[in-house]
């Protein structure tokens, strides 16, 4: 889109505000262009956030790579990767680390699907 | 591992047992103000701390040789693409002065989904890698400790693997990054939605690790087409990430806007660079300001450069600013050399030093222009927010091309840098969080729901602490590519590091790279060409033309060139003669008193230049006079005949030439002139005769006739040392 300059007619309500309401006016209108995207951020995971998680949990790049692939592949991302690995070291009775290892090789899947399946905890 | 100044740091050292290796300290760190302010014959306004060992600036010898820090912390940039060699770059910039070393990164890494390991050479920068970002902080650690100070590591936390990358550098004690959301969508095209999701993960890592974070818009300016007209929309991105960074957990101690003065001269910059950053300032109180120098409006004159980055130095002390960054004069030309970081520090650090407490002696003027101009910018940028309010908000926003249009807003050009929504790498990758979705790591970002079948209270207690809680759960991947890594760089210049062979270098280890200047008299396009036949036949190879600039049309051009030596140098096969120590100043006044030395001193010949030879004399600068040698100073332009002639009237035992003048080797001839007269008078062998100026050196006296020739740095000290051995040696001969 095109426009010229039309500042002057754009301003007419902003021209009454002292500096302080202008500035307070500044900061409501970040406050509100911001609020979805924080509230996007706190309901959604993305593939990084989850191999970020994993990387915490002590898993090498390489590592976390393997294992989100999966958890994409399989649907189970919504879950958190982390959680994954979590539950399957939980459900087999084996070192986190050993479960993360699993996934990350493709297996151990089914067993996390069927428990999640069944409403999970 | 201790850092002696005498040597070089030693990448074996750094390289060792690196898979153990902590970082000593985490989060960044602000300068501590100077406690009085008072250093060397001064009193400043706005300093930090002193340096325990530093290189001032050139000269600090007329000022006891002081290096007052100025109080905001100082960036350079370092892209070499080879860490190994950042590393030494580092060193050198923290030696002047540096405490925030930002590291570029290669070419590409913002689309690269997940983390590079190993030590690969980059583009444009460095891969950033566990093994890269562990050795330099290794080596930031002793070199901080060098120089007495904290050094803040800086990097990059953007493209497709933000989360991974902010906590790759929590863990390697990385102090502070990039990290803008926006800079993602507009820049790098990755997707909005992905780009937002990720970055509030990144953001929450690097707050817990009390992290510094820059934001991108400056990069607003280096892309809009008239970057003083992007002023409104500039205010608008950093409200954006600030709010947003303060919104997920960040505080704005750590949040830094990365401001950069919008125009360079011939626009009246000032004018409209200082309303900007005024208006900045007042909205963004309590948050953080990163002064970046402008690198818009940059041509290949390292000159030009410099005095732009000065009249942006003013702006931040005419503001503020809590770190000012730097560009090398050299960004303009091709990948900045090493010492082009350490000019472009100290560039900062005179400006600031030189601007010390200006704020005292002005004031900012609201009454006229300034203050139109800044309620102005401000309801700009209100207006331009409304409208994206207006439009269904900042993805519909981004979608419609708002942002980097070449309009002053609410003007518009409708040029402006439009995404799609669902389009850009790693679209339609982000996922829901599930109701049971859970992340058993601590300080994890968003909705996060422990299981309800485990009792405790903490996610991370799920796996017994994370690496931020227990580090040695860090994976430590060494090299993945046998080919591509720094022992092989290393052992392809081993044999000349061994045999400690010298070769020029500018940016990697013994690359060869020269650089020259030349003035000739002909047409631009005409010096262009000969100035590379030139230095080709000089034996320069791979020669280029790094900046070319017309003196007038038709009367000549100054080129500069650069070029890769062929050869190495061994030093230990130079004949460098050997430095001599003065006599103790007790040596010199016992053997003075004893023996009554006399001398007559002027400078000679057509020369006014009185400085040099005054500071030689003169006992309130040192001079000879203080070890009781009479001197008997003729003044300037003095013929070199007159000169020995008094010599011969006093009875002295020495005469003191002073000649600066050296156009057409008139020096030269001056000194043989005097040599050849004492010698035709019969009194030569009498008489000690020496001369002293900037263009003189001891072997070129020598070669004239003189005794002894005392070139630039040359102190009275020296001279009256001088003096005394050949009395005593004359006297035995």
């Amino acid at each position: 889109m095109q426009r010229n300059d039309d500042y002057l007619q754009r301003r007419v309500h902003l021209a009454p505000l002292t500096d302080e309401e202008l500035k307070d006016r500044f900061w409501e209108l970040a406050k509100q262009l911001v609020e979805p995207l924080v509230e996007l951020a706190d309901t959604h995971t993305s593939p990084s956030v989850e191999r970020s998680v994993l990387l915490r949990m002590g898993f090498s790049s390489m590592e976390a790579k393997e294992i989100v692939q999966h958890c994409e592949e399989q649907g189970l991302l919504g879950k958190g990767a982390g959680h994954a690995v979590w539950r399957l070291a939980a459900l087999k009775k084996i070192d986190y680390r050993e479960a993360g290892l699993q996934l990350g090789k493709g297996q151990g899947w089914e067993k996390l699907a069927q428990f999640w399946a069944k409403g999970g905890a | 591992m201790i850092l002696n100044h005498e040597d070089k740091i030693s990448l074996e050292a750094i390289l060792t047992d690196l898979q153990t290796y902590r970082p000593k300290r985490k989060g960044w760190t602000w300068r501590k103000p100077h406690a009085t302010g008072k250093i060397g014959p001064f009193t400043y306004k706005q300093t930090s701390e002193s340096l325990q060992a530093s290189g001032g600036l050139p000269a600090s010898k007329y000022f006891n040789s002081i290096d007052p820090q100025p109080d905001c912390v100082i960036t350079t940039e370092i892209a070499s693409g080879r860490f190994e060699d950042d590393i030494r770059r580092m060193r050198m910039a923290a030696w002047h002065g540096a405490d925030h070393l930002m590291v570029i990164r290669t070419a590409g890494q913002s689309h690269f989904d997940g983390l590079i390991e190993g030590t690969p050479e980059g583009v444009g920068g460095v891969p950033i890698t566990r093994k890269q970002l562990r050795a330099t902080r290794k080596a930031l650690d002793y070199i901080e400790e060098e120089v007495g100070r904290p050094i803040n590591f800086h990097s990059y936390v953007s493209g497709v693997a933000g989360p991974e990358v902010a906590v790759l550098f929590s863990e390697e004690g990385v102090n502070g990054a990039h990290q803008d959301p926006q800079y993602n969508v507009l820049y790098r095209n990755i997707n909005m939605y992905r780009s937002f999701v990720d970055a509030a993960v990144a953001k929450k890592m690097m707050a817990t690790s009390g992290m510094a974070q820059i934001d991108g818009a400056h990069n607003a300016n280096a892309t809009a087409r008239e970057a003083w007209k992007v002023m409104p929309e500039l205010m608008v991105q950093h409200a954006i990430n600030c709010q947003y960074s303060v919104m997920v957990g960040m505080l704005k101690d750590k949040i830094c806007l990365s401001t950069v003065p919008p125009t360079a001269p011939p626009a009246p910059c000032i004018s409209l660079d200082l309303p900007y950053a005024v208006a900045l300032r007042q909205l963004f109180k309590g948050y953080r300001f990163r002064a970046q120098m402008n690198t818009k409006y940059m041509e290949s004159c390292t000159r030009e450069v410099t005095t732009t980055h000065v009249l942006n130095t003013l702006l931040s002390r005419l503001t503020s600013a809590d770190i000012q960054s730097t560009i090398t004069p050299d960004e303009g030309r091709n990948v900045p050399w090493h010492y082009n970081n350490i000019h472009g520090v100290n560039t900062a650090k005179q400006a600031l030093l030189g601007l010390d407490g200006i704020m005292d002696y002005v004031t900012l003027n609201f009454d006229g222009p300034l203050g139109e101009k800044v309620r102005e910018l401000k309801e700009r940028a209100c207006l331009f927010m409304e409208e994206i309010v207006a439009s269904g908000g900042y993805f519909t926003a981004v979608s419609q091309g708002f942002f980097v249009d070449s309009g002053f807003y609410p003007e518009r050009g409708g040029d402006g840098i439009a995404r799609q929504m669902n389009g850009g790498v790693g679209a339609g990758t982000i996922v829901p969080r599930d109701k049971d979705y859970m992340a058993p790591v601590c300080d994890h970002f968003g909705y996060n729901k422990l299981p309800a079948d485990c009792s405790v209270t903490e996610p991370c207690d799920l796996i017994d602490g994370c690496t931020l809680c227990h580090s040695e759960k860090i994976q430590w991947i060494d090299e993945l590519d046998p080919e591509d890594n720094v022992y092989k760089r290393l052992a392809q210049n081993e044999t000349e590091r061994k045999e400690g062979l010298l070769r020029p270098e500018v940016q990697w280890h013994g690359d060869g790279i020269v650089c020259m200047t030349m003035f000739l008299p002909a047409a631009e396009r005409v010096a262009e060409f000969a100035a590379k036949d030139i230095a080709e036949r000089l034996g320069l190879e791979d020669v280029e033309v790094i900046h070319k600039q017309a003196m007038h049309p038709s009367e000549g051009a100054l080129i500069e060139v650069k070029g890769k030596v062929p050869f190495g140098i061994d030093p230990a096969k130079l004949v460098i003669p050997p430095l001599v120590e003065p006599l103790s100043e007790e040596a010199i006044r016992q053997y003075v008193s004893e023996n009554k030395l006399k001398i007559v001193a002027a400078t000679v010949g057509e020369d006014e230049h009185s400085v040099g030879l005054k500071e030689i004399l003169d006992i309130k600068h040192g001079g000879i006079e203080k070890f009781g040698i009479e001197c008997n100073y003729l003044g300037t332009s003095v013929s070199v005949e007159k000169l020995a002639d008094a010599a011969v009237e006093i009875g002295a035992d020495a005469i003191l030439a002073s000649a600066i003048i050296s156009h057409s080797d008139i020096h030269r001839i001056n000194m043989r002139r005097l040599h050849q007269y004492c010698q035709e008078k019969g009194i030569r062998q009498d008489l000690i005769v020496v001369c002293g100026g900037t263009q003189i050196t001891n072997e070129m006296a020598k070669e004239e006739g003189m005794d002894a020739g005392f070139g630039r740095g040359t102190k009275g000290v020296h001279v009256a040392s001088f003096l005394v051995d050949q009395h005593r040696a004359n006297k035995k001969g």
